[in-house]
């Protein structure tokens, strides 16, 4: 069988055609870099023991521009993406499958580093990927590389986490830095360069979730803020628990170079997106031994308590300001758009 | 962040709300129009309705040039990428503003024009440059702020012989907007924190006659919340005291005369244009600028023979009647039923920030929670 040529190759139509080619490509950059009993099995699906209890199950599309971005790429993202929204039912994930959509005329070489920054992100997280797929489509149809995973994972017994369990009273956590994810992709993006120190905060949470699960079970909610924000995820919560929520903007842990960025851009902070990030909801009395748990962990270690549930009808989310004034912090109309005035 | 966090200082927001508190006479109603989108941004951002006491109301101006353009220069703009294939540069914000027809930049993006957002005018020199086979047109809008750029590109694109750059231009003018406004009928506004960076160009004499014609106090007044509170306070005073005049807040910026050069480099390369129509006022005469004959070959609306599309009248919009202070956005027919933050229909829905986009909002907020 041919040796595909990863230094100068590039993509072509026949490595989707499902051939000798295809086989090559599958053997020789996924199967030997994930490289897992599992995956060697090499039939159209990964058979393996399932665990007693209850499973979850997430998926998650990932396109992003650029493909390579300060403190990541779309492999290592789609990996920690998936595995985080697993980990936000308080599960342990086990295994993950990943669908690849690659642009014909892509470079083997690009592609290989991905996969290769991919299967470095599993193994860390101790979360394989067993199963996956790989289409070709025509130059022109598509951006590079599109990365589709699915995670699944089990749920501790005693654990019942859902976004429509925030109760009034109860604390909202963050985990550390918000922003950071968002900003970094800005400062990479075409036409719109800007040397900063900001990287992605892209990581898997499932050691920091496990870690918070053990302390205190009776967690209400956990949710990833990953597009939209914190702004957003605090916004689906208080709408899918019927509750309001107050927060405040001095306890809520933003870089200097991220207001910096934000603040030359006309962008808020609060709207943009993390990857290595989660909020908390927890009873009141269950909140200062959890964020004692949450900051001797690495990826937890500037979390933060920056706000209360509130019963509210209109389930509306406010912010008392650092300037010492009150604000809504409403869903965005659309995308968010830097301003001209 | 040095130099920004100075005029943020929430221990000097809480002494300042204390004198406006003791100054205010508590028989009286002040309504401030806050001129500028960005004071606007400012006022929600920081929250400073909860920091005033509560017969000082704000009431959000035209000046956020997003807003007042109609959606007839945004159809014609969408008409021509379309239409000669070319590529249109624009300010990220303008893409999500309605047109005609339920359709906006975003919308035609979608459907495959070559639209590209940009930071600055300069984006879209170098979009030209690198793509000599294809006519880039840049959308200028904006008031005085974002004029002497426009100009400056015109300029360099003269000095390099760069054909394929054109300019669609829909910049606006601020004392002429004010002074319109003002004098369109009834107003129940008593004071205006004028415009921050357009003052820097224009210079605060600007507003002379604007504030001795329609005897009201204007108090030019910097983006940052502790400039919106101090000028506050400054226009309270003038109100106490029944002064009308011109005051400069923001003196670490803005001059008597402004920037001279900037002038110069506007009034060398665009003239008065004698109609123009704003979202929400309607046609305003002397309220805009047009590019100079000389400059024509960077004319977008000279080299494609653009003609205004009329925007259909928008039946039952009250934005004059809201921007003058006269009526809340709720009393206006097309209130939360025709006109949405969504599907906006006049000026004052178009920004989140606008009059109306903010009441829904806050409507939303006082009347489901009882606060």
């Amino acid at each position: 069988m041919s040796r595909l040529d990863i230094q100068h190759g590039v993509v072509e139509m026949a490595h989707g055609s499902g051939g000798r080619v295809s086989a090559t490509l599958i053997d020789e950059l996924f199967i030997r870099h994930f490289d897992n009993a599992l995956l060697k099995q090499g039939n159209d699906s990964a058979q393996f023991e399932a665990p007693a209890g209850r499973m979850v199950m997430s998926t998650d599309a990932h396109v992003v521009s650029p493909l390579f971005f300060p403190g990541g790429d779309i492999g290592s993202l789609s990996v920690h993406g998936t595995i985080n929204d697993v980990a936000m039912s308080g599960a342990k994930p086990l295994y993950l499958s990943a669908s690849f959509i690659l642009e014909e005329g892509f470079a083997l070489a690009e592609l290989e580093s991905i996969v290769i920054s991919m299967a470095a992100a599993s193994r860390e997280a101790g979360v394989p990927v067993i199963t996956g797929d790989t289409k070709v489509v025509e130059r022109g149809k598509g951006d590079g590389v599109f990365i589709s995973t699915t995670g699944i994972g089990v749920v501790p017994d005693n654990v019942q986490i859902s976004g429509d369990r925030a109760e009034a009273g109860d604390l909202i956590l963050i985990s550390g830095y918000i922003g950071d994810h968002g900003t970094a992709i800005l400062s990479s993006r075409e036409g719109l360069e800007f040397a900063t120190t900001i990287v992605s905060d892209s990581a898997a949470l499932h050691g920091l979730v496990a870690a918070m699960v053990e302390a205190a079970p009776e967690i209400h909610c956990l949710r990833d803020p990953t597009r939209g924000g914190l702004a957003t995820t605090l916004n689906e919560l208080s709408r899918q628990s019927a509750v309001g929520m107050q927060i405040r903007e001095a306890d809520i842990p933003v870089r200097a170079e991220v207001r910096g960025a934000c603040e030359l851009l006309g962008l808020d902070p609060l709207y943009i997106a993390n990857e290595g990030k989660l909020v908390c909801i927890c009873p009141a009395q269950s909140a200062e031994a959890l964020l004692n748990v949450m900051q001797n962990y690495p990826l937890g270690s500037d979390a933060a308590i920056i706000g209360e549930v509130v019963s509210d009808n209109a389930h509306l989310v406010t912010m008392k300001t650092r300037f010492g004034g009150q604000r809504v912090v409403d869903w965005l109309a659309g995308e968010q758009l830097p301003r001209i005035c | 962040m040095k130099y920004v966090d100075e005029f943020r200082d929430g221990e000097k927001a809480r002494r300042i709300a204390a004198l406006i508190e003791q100054e205010v006479e508590a028989d009286r109603d002040y309504r401030l129009m806050e001129f500028c989108g960005g004071h606007t941004h400012a006022i929600f951002r920081f929250g400073l309705h909860a920091l005033m006491p509560s017969n000082l109301k704000y009431v959000h101006g035209p000046g956020c040039p997003v807003c007042v353009l109609p959606a007839g220069r945004i159809e014609a703009a969408i008409q021509l990428v379309e239409a000669e294939k070319l590529i249109l540069c624009t300010y990220a914000d303008l893409m999500r503003v309605p047109a005609g027809k339920r359709d906006s930049l975003h919308r035609a993006k979608a459907r495959g024009a070559d639209i590209r957002m940009v930071y600055s005018v300069n984006d879209a020199l170098a979009i030209a440059r690198n793509n000599p086979e294809q006519q880039v047109v840049f959308f200028a809008i904006g008031f005085e702020t974002t004029t002497p750029p426009t100009a400056v590109a015109i300029q360099i694109a003269q000095a390099e012989g760069l054909k394929n750059f054109l300019v669609y231009c829909n910049h606006v003018q601020t004392p002429p907007a004010m002074s319109h406004l003002l004098a369109s009928g009834e107003v129940s506004i008593n004071g205006i924190l004028g415009p921050s960076h357009v003052s820097t160009i224009i210079g605060s004499d600007a507003y002379a006659d604007c504030c001795n014609n329609h005897h009201i106090p204007i108090v030019i007044a910097g983006f940052e919340p502790l400039d919106v509170m101090q000028s506050t306070l400054l226009l309270v005073r003038q109100i106490n005291a029944g002064r009308c005049e011109v005051e400069n807040q923001y003196s670490r910026a803005v001059t008597p005369d402004g920037n001279r050069k900037a002038q110069a480099l506007m009034a060398n390369v665009f003239e008065q244009r004698p109609l123009f129509e704003w979202r929400g006022l309607g046609a305003l005469p002397d309220s805009a600028i047009q590019i100079r004959s000389e400059y024509a070959d960077f004319d977008a609306e000279k080299r494609f023979a653009i003609t205004d599309i009329a925007t259909a009248d928008i039946k039952g919009c009250i934005c004059p009647a809201v921007l003058r202070g006269l009526n809340d956005p709720d009393e206006c027919k097309l209130f939360a039923t025709a006109c949405t933050p969504e599907e906006p229909k006049g000026a004052c829905m178009v920004s989140s920030e606008g009059a109306c986009a903010a009441h829904y909002s806050y409507g939303r907020f006082k009347s489901e929670t009882g606060a």
